[in-house]
């Protein structure tokens, strides 16, 4: 199998673009671009097509940012979506109770305290998170599992799984608005991406997050106040499904108790298709924002092709799988 | 020998299965003071009967955890063997043994594709799980529109009803398929890993699947049976479900795998691999099913009853982790 001319040619590639995440995952983008563009033609690339992708992307990628922030440090945090739902019940329940009928300071006032209070719940949560998995030891599978139901118990008993809708302009401009033709939500995903991607690679925090995924205790013998980088961990991811909750309640123009449960396992998926351990130690913010594109442009293909979004969901698997194999598959060929 | 039961007394004593014990015996008291609808054979069975769908699944679960894997597939296995087993069974006819067939080897096919990619592809259990629920799922969608089957086979939908007896005025109680199924899984887990060979490799390879390769175990085949046992649970509790719900919904079950894996590590079972007890998933269900039944016996709006199942998760798994601390730190001291 070594003399097949495609092993030498794998080979000959593999050497040029090197075997990170990124040589596997840009080479697959490119082919499922060049793929779709040929069945579907200019369509594809309008800028109609575009901007739908724009929006739909950020909700999964801040979610899956907040997923990234626990998988590295060798943990799990499985109370994202509830926290977001949680958050934007909050906000949702602030803003159509308090708000007054005309604009004014008051108007404005309300607005940021329901986005502050928002912002508390999920540091919260988040703290309950860390402190439980840092302090008490919990296995952060089994902790956010908890946080995850209570959550979701405190959401559903307070509005009986009712809906809350109708926000003022500026939030609802927040999930629908474009400035120069680049959704505001894009944006809010950029603002998230760019700031973690700098603490985590340019920063001691960031490097101590790498260090307590490959091996905690050996990082703590270091002399690394491990739990604290914990903490911070969690209350950041916490904050990270926060800022989902206000991208979502802007789109949709209303909050649930239920909102996005199907994202919850999609949030593993890209972030590990992006290249980002299960296990902790490894994986950058940019290989997780080209998977989410690979994601986004199949479920947009398929649904300017007219197929079953649950094809999509059949499709996203296989290529979870396919990329996974890649390394193993890789290491055979290579011999 | 009355030595060698204090003994193995007192070990009981410090294990996860007693606290759990002790706390679903505490619930249990105050429940029946508080309603006496609680301690009647009518609630009993009925308990049985609705948590036997995410007992027998349970069960799978605990023998891949313990084993050092995780699968969380199995609700979009268990989704895939009812339909095929029952539309197969309206299309073409077929009896209780033909039904079960099917589904027990449509969910030990699907749970070798898992363990056949998590093997021979060295790809980790997780990733695999996650991949194969929306593989699975969204085939099954795509190909049945999500069209819900509500006319089922007359036999099927019967069920089974033996061992009838009378149990004060005109209220007669008897096993269902439910509670028969449950008690079947329950036992021949509990004989394949406490009383066979390969149950205790299975422990072993959980504890360190190294060591566990270098004694020349087979891992492959012990895998392979792992997720076959976990598939062939999906579908036994796939048929279980669809006969008490007296349809079959292909949406509805995907989105509980979480609720299984609550009660199976609430039992004690490591995520780590090589711990865990049938004794200890059963209890874990148990307070699972006692709790939610309380609330629902109490009055408590259905709403809120997430909230204390919620708590009691958190509180359980710190308690237990800091007693397990407690004892290390002892262990460590002078």
């Amino acid at each position: 199998m070594n003399k097949s001319p495609l092993a030498a040619l794998l080979r000959r590639m593999s050497r040029r673009v090197g075997s990170g995440t990124v040589a596997t995952l840009a080479p697959l983008l490119l082919a499922l671009w060049a793929g779709f563009a040929i069945v579907i033609g200019d369509r594809f690339f309008s800028i109609d097509t575009l901007q739908s992708m724009a929006f739909q992307m950020p909700e999964l990628g801040i979610l899956s940012l907040a997923m990234m922030l626990a998988l590295l440090s060798g943990g799990l945090n499985l109370s994202i979506i509830a926290t977001a739902n949680l958050t934007g019940l909050t906000i949702a329940f602030l803003l159509t109770r308090y708000i007054p009928g005309t604009d004014g300071i008051a108007w404005v006032g309300v607005q940021v305290v329901a986005l502050v209070a928002g912002f508390a719940v999920a540091a919260l949560i988040g703290l309950i998170n860390g402190f439980v998995i840092a302090y008490l030891r919990v296995s952060p599978i089994l902790a956010t599992l908890g946080t995850m139901t209570l959550c979701k118990g405190l959401a559903i008993g307070l509005t009986h799984g009712n809906v809350i809708s109708g926000f003022p302009a500026p939030i609802v401009f927040i999930g629908n608005g474009t400035v120069w033709g680049v959704p505001v939500a894009l944006i809010v995903l950029a603002l998230c991406a760019l700031p973690v991607a700098t603490l985590l690679n340019a920063t001691p925090f960031g490097a101590k997050v790498y260090m307590i995924g490959s091996n905690e205790k050996a990082t703590r013998y270091s002399g690394v106040d491990t739990r604290a980088v914990l903490l911070k961990l969690y209350v950041l991811s916490s904050l990270l499904a926060g800022v989902a909750a206000v991208v979502m309640l802007a789109r949709f123009n209303s909050a649930n108790a239920a909102y996005g449960e199907s994202y919850l396992l999609v949030t593993i998926l890209a972030a590990v298709l992006g290249g980002v351990d299960p296990f902790g130690g490894f994986g950058k913010v940019g290989g997780l924002i080209l998977a989410l594109i690979i994601l986004q442009v199949i479920s947009s293909a398929f649904n300017l092709l007219n197929l079953s979004q649950f094809l999509t969901l059949a499709i996203w698997g296989g290529i979870l799988i396919a990329v996974a194999a890649v390394p193993y598959l890789r290491g055979k060929f290579a011999r | 020998m009355p030595e060698s039961f204090i003994a193995s007394f007192s070990r009981f004593r410090r294990s996860h299965e007693f606290w759990l014990l002790i706390v679903i015996l505490v619930l249990c008291a105050s429940l029946s003071l508080a309603n006496a609808q609680f301690l009647t054979m009518q609630n009993l069975f009925d308990l049985l009967t609705s948590y036997a769908f995410v007992g027998i699944l349970a069960l799978g679960l605990l023998v891949v955890l313990i084993a050092g894997g995780i699968d969380i597939s199995f609700t979009a296995t268990a989704s895939v063997a009812q339909y095929v087993a029952l539309a197969v069974a309206n299309a073409y006819g077929a009896n209780w043994i033909s039904v079960c067939a099917m589904a027990i080897g449509i969910g030990g096919a699907l749970g070798a594709v898992n363990a056949i990619l998590i093997q021979k592809l060295r790809i980790p259990s997780i990733i695999v799980s996650i991949a194969t629920l929306n593989v699975f799922y969204g085939l099954l969608i795509f190909f049945t529109a999500g069209k819900y089957i509500y006319s089922l086979p007359d036999w099927f939908a019967t069920g089974i009803f033996w061992f009838e007896f009378e149990w004060g005025k005109d209220s007669s109680y008897g096993v269902n398929l439910q509670i028969f199924a449950l008690a079947v899984c329950f036992l021949i887990t509990w004989l394949v890993l406490n009383r066979t060979n390969i149950g205790r490799q299975i422990y072993a390879m959980g504890g360190n699947a190294d060591a566990a390769r270098r004694l020349g175990f087979h891992i492959f085949g012990l895998n392979m049976l792992v997720y076959c046992y976990m598939g062939v649970m999906a579908g036994v509790a796939s048929l279980v479900q669809a006969q008490l719900a007296q349809s079959v919904a292909p949406t509805v079950l995907v989105g509980k795998e979480l609720d299984v894996v609550a009660a199976v590590v609430l039992g004690g079972a490591s995520l780590m691999g090589g711990v865990g007890t049938v004794l200890g998933t059963f209890l874990g269900l148990a307070l699972l099913a006692v709790l939610q039944n309380g609330l629902i016996l109490l009055g408590v709006s259905s709403y809120w009853s997430p909230l204390f199942v919620g708590f009691v998760i958190l509180i359980s798994v710190s308690v237990t982790a800091w007693s397990q601390r407690e004892r290390r730190t002892k262990r460590a001291g002078p």
